[in-house]
């Protein structure tokens, strides 16, 4: 392995050991266990939001309807079929995806704004639905009556459900699984082509590259992992209500990204951990902390556009 | 069972104008600008509460006339110093920039007025029904289709009699060519903004007439919008119209047979129309 | 206006006051965070203060305020001062509400917890709280299920449940305005109990549902429902939608002219709406929970004017509930003696609140078994003006809670308590 090489790994390392330490060096800063789990678990959905927006160039604004369907379905599964987290994440993992899949050919040859705002709109649906299917979604009350349940092995016994540390791993493996797959598929042909639509689509057509087909499967990707990071939201909650999938909260996820950086790997989770933080210590001070998000947003597409890890690596590069 | 239909159908007409209002100006900034205005609701709340302010001084219909402007200065003033700053960059800039004002929007209207909903007084003669039979057509209601219908001929007049209309449109179609041609493209998007913004006013001095002035007043509001705009066809303000009137009407005609679907009623018609007609309604091929 | 500025500044003030305080702790060290607990008692106040419910958290939070410097002014808890921590909870994110329901127990190390107005987010702190055995008090959340079904040990609630609000107000409807009811009912749990409890109480009384017609939370346009409503012939209307739904639907009745035809009218009311409503639309018959204009009863008066004096504006019945909570957990540690969550949820069964505090002609105590608290409530009407310019209800009925509370069995609470 030559330097390079190595130098490029620093980051990787710098994430997984921070991460890994998390609960150790968190409340030294003033933090508390399921802020980490939170940031963890928002991070995932940023990172797969951009999965489809950083690096297939697609601009989608209605992410938590796929966060919400996860959150529901492992709700749902626990409280009404099998006590079982793993069964649960499964299963609102599989009703995310395949919600996706079916409203994939609907929207894939819309772009820009138009893209954005129909992915909007469609969110809207599943809202609705949560909100107003009282007797089987718990309605504006949310779905309660449930708990995430310790996993069973053959040889032992994890239990999450009391120990907020053994959660945090749980999470962070998930985690680590979803970042691996997606690394490796931007590595793959898949991935190269991906970023080829992403710099000029047209161009991509006219190499016979099935535009289409690739923008539908980069969506279901995307909303397939974000449908496991509302699975383990709702975990975490041991509750889950229709504003996991409202609109606001994907316009949250996208300024993570934005903020983080989009044309970086890790940037969203950088974003989701400054965004998260910085919404819970602002409400903590003011009650009009909304302002102060509302002008981060601001400023971040005024002098960040890059994000973060943007802004770095510009420094560096220079 | 024919009567209650027959009055929903009217009374999703009355609602769907005001949807369609709401969504005009959005629509107009839209294709001129190419920006989604999630602010859109924090102008409409501006509106509503600059009319209550200045109802002690200028009455009723001086606010009427007065509101509306000042909230589209504020949106000229806004569109100047931050929306011009995205213009031309990817559009996922605007939607969070907007994104972002609306947050502010809605926090400083708490922060002025208080979270408290606030009593907003018409004239009473407005406040009553016209017939005992069709009750739901009281004064105000009629009052606000004839200041939509006002409000529509005039945008229209505007936008086919007038330089700046003429200019709008035809920017809306290429601008480019429009700015070679020697039009001032930034004072041409300021102006477009500012008119979108004074429709999301006047919309916002209609709707306290008869909902509760409070700060979230235009976050229910924007989405119903949106949906109008896709229905009807991006790029066209007719179909923008078209649309508004057709999710009102469905809205009405679900309430009385399934209640509990009415507001997902209209995504429903939504993702129809896009499975069969991909532009909307009234929308033209080729753009977006 | 300027008032109202005045007393947000004050409001801001501490509550910056209060967090820099805690900014400054936990950025020094974990070592100042003992210190500090060793110093204080402190009060987690997890409510809304931005969204649907802002206005009416606020209400709550400026209660607890004036709680707290009375109790200090007293002595404070244990002879230690008190303190309040406040977080925003947001009007409808549970998401939040028990992220900062478990920040506040985890970190802050408070002694007790309070909220939340949205009933689900109330649950689902109440969750959090029998977790970690914190001495958890709702202020303002009325689906009976917090102390009903799913009550806990260490869980008490000030506002009334519906049925109880619902028994108060059925006798004097059917009785003055008709036997046929139309329901306009916000659709989540409140809306759902305080709808049966309304059939169950008009039931009994030989009363009839002739329709009804659930309405989300946040609806603007209630013209199609009052359509329907009007159509099914009524003798009354119910109106169980609370808030800004209330003057949505309000208002729009009366723009119909429904108030000629059909009686309007509900349970709970709640002198925030009736503010936001034109004097027109400032009708009907209601249950208050609480309301400031009680002559003859002693200390209301002082009550009020303390609460005028920090915002301008007379109480509502959010702002003695806010009072009463952080009362009730000062109560609870002095008479208890103690800090302990168990010894303090003990020393409050069935405990009778003074006559300062609970500021109603029958006073208000806490029914054990079931943490609930059994106060006095208002029947009466909405008027455009009364007396002075807040005083926008008029009272034509005092009810006794114990006389419509039913039986802790039939709140379907079995409590069990940590061995």
């Amino acid at each position: 392995m030559n330097s390079p090489d190595l130098n490029k790994q620093i980051p990787n390392v710098v994430v997984w050991l921070l991460l890994l330490a998390m609960p150790y060096w968190l409340p030294a800063v003033g933090g508390y266990p399921e802020l980490g789990t939170r940031v963890v678990i928002l991070g995932l959905a940023a990172m797969s939001l951009n999965f489809l927006l950083g690096y297939t160039g697609v601009l989608s604004f209605g992410h938590a309807a796929y966060f919400g369907l996860g959150a529901y379905g492992a709700a749902m599964t626990i409280r009404y079929l099998v006590p079982s987290t793993g069964i649960g994440i499964l299963v609102g993992i599989l009703i995310g995806t395949i919600a996706a899949a079916i409203i994939g050919p609907l929207i894939i040859r819309l772009r820009g704004v138009y893209f954005a705002m129909v992915t909007i709109a469609f969110g809207q649906v599943f809202f609705f639905i949560a909100i107003r299917w009282n007797s089987v979604t718990g309605g504006d009350d949310g779905l309660t009556g449930w708990t995430r349940v310790p996993l069973h092995f053959g040889f032992t016994t994890i239990d999450i459900q009391n120990n907020p540390l053994a959660f945090y791993y749980l999470v962070l493996v998930l985690f680590a699984v979803a970042a691996g797959i997606m690394a490796w598929m931007l590595r793959s042909p898949f991935g190269r082509t991906l970023i080829a639509i992403r710099e000029n689509e047209r161009r991509a057509r006219f190499l016979g590259i099935p535009v289409d087909q690739h923008i539908w499967m980069s969506w279901v990707i995307s909303c397939c992992f974000v449908s496991l990071a509302g699975a383990l939201y709702a975990l975490l909650n041991n509750f889950v209500d229709p504003r996991a999938l409202y609109w606001t909260q994907s316009g949250d996820f996208v300024i993570m990204a934005v903020l983080g950086g989009m044309r970086s790997f890790w940037g969203p989770l950088i974003g989701a951990a400054i965004y998260v933080v910085l919404q819970d210590y602002l409400s903590s001070q003011t009650e009009n902390w909304q302002s102060f998000i509302g002008l981060f947003f601001v400023l971040v597409v005024l002098f960040f556009p890059r994000g973060v890890l943007g802004m770095i690596r510009r420094k560096v590069m220079s | 069972m024919t009567q209650l239909l027959l009055f929903n159908v009217f009374n999703g007409l009355i609602v769907g104008a005001f949807y369609a209002l709401m969504a005009l100006g959005l629509s107009l900034i839209l294709n001129l600008s190419g920006v989604i205005n999630f602010a859109h609701g924090g102008f409409l709340a501006i509106g509503g509460y600059l009319a209550y302010t200045l109802i002690p001084y200028v009455g009723f219909w001086g606010a009427l006339v007065l509101a509306p402007l000042l909230t589209a200065v504020i949106g000229f003033i806004v569109e100047r110093v931050l929306i011009v700053r995205v213009y031309g960059r990817d559009p996922l800039y605007s939607l969070l920039l907007t994104f972002g004002l609306a947050f502010i929007f809605e926090d400083g209207t708490r922060f002025i007025w208080g979270a408290q909903s606030l009593p907003f007084q018409v004239p009473g003669w407005l406040m009553t029904p016209l017939s005992s039979d069709y009750f739901f057509l009281t004064g105000y209601r009629l009052f606000m289709v004839l200041v939509v219908a006002i409000a529509v001929i005039g945008l229209f007049l505007i936008l086919t009699r007038t330089r700046l209309g003429i200019r709008i449109r035809a920017g809306t179609l290429d601008l480019e060519t429009v700015s070679v041609l020697g039009v001032n493209v930034r004072i041409l998007r300021n102006m477009n903004f500012g008119l979108g913004v004074y429709l999301a006013g006047l919309a916002g001095v209609l709707a306290v007439g008869q909902l509760g002035l409070q700060p979230t007043i235009g976050a229910s509001l924007i989405m119903p919008s949106f949906v109008a705009i896709i229905v009807g066809g991006l790029g066209s303000l007719p179909g923008t119209l078209l649309g508004g009137l057709l999710i009102g009407v469905a809205s009405g005609i679900t309430t009385v047979f399934f209640p509990s679907a009415t507001e997902a009623v209209i995504y429903v018609m939504m993702a129809v129309v896009l499975l069969i007609r991909p532009r909307g309604l009234l929308g033209e091929e080729g753009r977006f | 206006m300027t008032s109202d500025m005045f007393s947000k500044r004050i409001d801001r003030r501490t509550v910056i006051k209060t967090a820099a305080l805690a900014g400054v702790a936990q950025i020094t060290s974990p070592f100042v965070i003992t210190a500090r607990a060793a110093d204080n008692v402190k009060i987690g106040l997890d409510n809304p203060l931005t969204g649907t419910y802002a206005a009416v958290g606020k209400n709550e939070l400026i209660g607890c305020q004036l709680a707290i410097e009375q109790i200090n002014a007293k002595g404070g808890i244990l002879g230690r001062k008190a303190e309040l921590l406040v977080e925003d909870s947001t009007s409808g994110d549970a998401g939040t509400a028990v992220q900062k329901a478990r920040k506040l127990i985890d970190r802050d190390k408070i002694d007790f917890l309070l909220g939340n107005v949205n009933s689900a987010l109330a649950l689902a702190m109440a969750g959090v709280s029998s977790e970690k055995g914190v001495l958890h008090v709702v202020p303002g959340g009325h689906t009976d299920a917090i102390t009903g079904a799913t009550c806990h040990w260490n869980v008490f609630r000030v506002c009334n449940t519906t049925q109880m609000e619902a028994n108060a107000v059925a006798g004097t409807l059917i009785k003055d305005y008709g036997k046929k009811w139309y329901y306009i009912t916000p659709d989540y749990a409140f809306g759902h109990t305080l709808q049966a409890g309304m059939e169950k109480a008009s039931a009994t009384l030989g009363g009839s549902k002739v329709g009804g017609d659930l309405t989300p939370l946040g609806t603007t346009d209630f013209s199609s429902y009052l359509i329907k409503a009007q159509a099914a012939k009524p003798d009354v209307i119910i109106f169980l939608v609370q808030g800004d739904d209330m003057v949505n639907a309000l208002k729009q009745a009366v723009q119909f002219g429904l108030e000629k035809k059909i009686h309007l009218a509900g349970a709970q009311q709640e002198l925030e709406p009736l503010e936001g409503l034109p004097p027109e639309a400032r009708i009907g018959t209601w249950v208050f929970e609480w309301y400031w204009n009680q002559p003859g009863v002693p200390h209301v008066a002082e009550f009020v004017a303390a609460i005028k004096k920090k915002t301008g504006r007379v109480p509502t019945a959010r702002t003695w509930f806010g009072f009463v909570s952080t009362w009730t957990c000062a109560l609870a540690a002095n008479t208890a003696k103690s800090l302990e969550a168990v010894k303090m949820a003990k020393a409050l069964q069935g405990f009778k609140l003074p006559p300062e505090i609970a500021l109603m002609p029958d006073g208000a105590f806490y029914r054990a078994g079931q943490n609930q608290l059994i106060p006095n409530l208002y029947v009466g009407n909405a008027q455009a003006k009364g007396s002075a310019p807040d005083d926008l209800f008029h009272v034509t009925n005092v009810v006794k809670g114990a006389d419509i509370a039913g039986t802790v069995a039939e709140s379907g609470c079995k409590m069990t308590w940590p061995a």
